[in-house]
């Protein structure tokens, strides 16, 4: 799990950069051997407003702009035979196992957004739209990876069958665990980015999602959100969870 | 790159042992990740800098291309007696061996990380690594190495600080000799 670490104070970029700014190769070297100056900017943790912290956040929105340019909407993630599936498969998610939460007695998955069509759907109409199977790697940007089998909706086939906008920027999932995430578009309409129903051929059950996940392999494993309830199309960026605490929004992988 | 790397490793330590958060960058994982980022596009053009400047200035090819057997062993005897004759801006066979090794394995990191970074778009680069997991430990086994070498090179440092001066000033061989 992630935790967190004790945050001593900062030190602001205006104070360093006039060092910084002579092109003295000596001073630079001496600079950037300093244990005492590295030991400071341990500070910068994302959740400063320092002046680090703030161009960390724009390095971190630049590679996203990177990270959307590398991405090729045809190429499809590795797949692999059943026998290579993980077995007991990890759980993960922003609380313990015990805190999982029991689908609400009156749940719908709500449409919202720059869609046509915004009826609640059920799990029965979930499951009258065409299916699609997949065995893919789920990569944790903690760096553990497990492969997992799911079965749903395809998303590209959802957001047309709701007549989405599909020239909006960003598609946002919120779900009734208080969870929230993001992606674009080009991802959200990825062949393999699917509104999962069911886990290793099996309905969802609370702990794996129920009782309709995102599952979307072209992604890292946080932007999988669980126990969905809702489901916006935009322009307006949406963040997320962990978004909004530091973890670069594209994470695509 | 070292310090935020373990800020990431410890998220999820792929082998038992985890870094000193206290020698970590970025105090948690996100704030690694956003340092490894960011200093990662510094190292990816100055990398990039360094190998167009040695390739074209023959610097490699001159001074670093490993030399024969026989003058590898006959320099490694004198290194482990510490006999060091330095003659300023002349690598000896050691030296030849140790700094092609070390930018090949920066050049193994930096490919071993981006195919950790992107194994669906760069599938064919985690394939070469053996698939994502094994990757990841080849570029943890990486960095290792060059610690490993930036270990012995500072070591070596401290034993003779005069050879400090020709690492950082631009020397003529003739005339510091």
């Amino acid at each position: 799990m992630i935790r967190r670490h004790h945050v001593p104070p900062s030190v602001r970029l205006a104070e360093i950069s006039p060092e910084i700014a002579k092109p003295s190769r000596r001073r630079l070297l001496r600079n950037g051997l300093s244990l005492g100056s590295l030991a400071l900017l341990t500070g910068c943790d994302l959740s400063t407003h320092s002046g680090v912290d703030a161009a960390l956040w724009a390095m971190l929105r630049f590679n996203d702009r990177v990270q959307a340019a590398l991405f090729d909407p045809q190429r499809l993630a590795e797949t692999y035979p059943a026998s290579a599936i993980t077995r007991p498969f990890r759980f993960n998610a922003a609380y313990p196992i015990w805190e999982v939460r029991m689908v609400p007695e009156d749940w719908g998955l709500a449409v919202t957004g720059l869609v046509a069509d915004k009826t609640p759907w059920t799990i029965d109409r979930l499951r009258g739209l065409p299916q699609e199977a997949q065995i893919t790697r789920h990569i944790c940007i903690e760096g553990w990876s497990q492969i997992g089998q799911w079965s749903g909706v395809p998303l590209h086939l959802f957001l047309r069958r709701v007549g989405a906008d599909l020239r909006a920027r960003y598609v946002a999932f919120t779900c009734f665990d208080g969870y929230s995430t993001s992606i674009d578009m080009a991802s959200a309409l990825h062949p393999q980015t699917i509104l999962a129903l069911d886990f290793e051929q099996q309905p969802l059950t609370p702990e794996w999602g129920a009782p309709v996940r995102l599952r979307i392999p072209v992604k890292l494993g946080f932007k999988s959100a669980k126990n969905l309830e809702s489901i916006a199309v935009t322009n307006t960026y949406p963040g997320g969870f962990w978004e909004n605490q530091g973890y670069d929004w594209f994470s695509g992988v | 790159m070292f310090l935020s790397g373990w800020a990431i490793y410890n998220a999820s330590p792929s082998l038992p042992f985890t870094f000193p958060w206290g020698l970590t960058l970025g105090g948690w994982l996100a704030g690694g990740i956003a340092w490894h980022i960011s200093v990662m596009w510094v190292l990816f053009a100055v990398g990039l800098a360094y190998l167009a400047y040695g390739t074209i200035s023959g610097h490699f090819w001159r001074d670093l291309r490993p030399t024969g057997p026989r003058a590898l062993l006959r320099d490694l005897g004198n290194a482990l007696r510490f006999r060091l004759p330095h003659r300023f801006g002349h690598y000896n066979a050691v030296q030849r061996l140790l700094y092609t090794a070390v930018i090949l394995c920066i050049c193994v990191q930096v490919l071993t990380g981006l195919s950790i970074w992107k194994p669906v778009q760069l599938a064919w680069l985690a394939r070469l690594f053996g698939g994502y997991p094994l990757a990841r430990n080849i570029h943890l086994a990486m960095m290792f190495c060059i610690i490993a070498f930036l270990a012995v090179h500072l070591l070596l440092v401290a034993i003779y600080p005069r050879t400090l001066v020709s690492m950082v000033a631009s020397t003529n061989a003739e005339e510091e000799r």
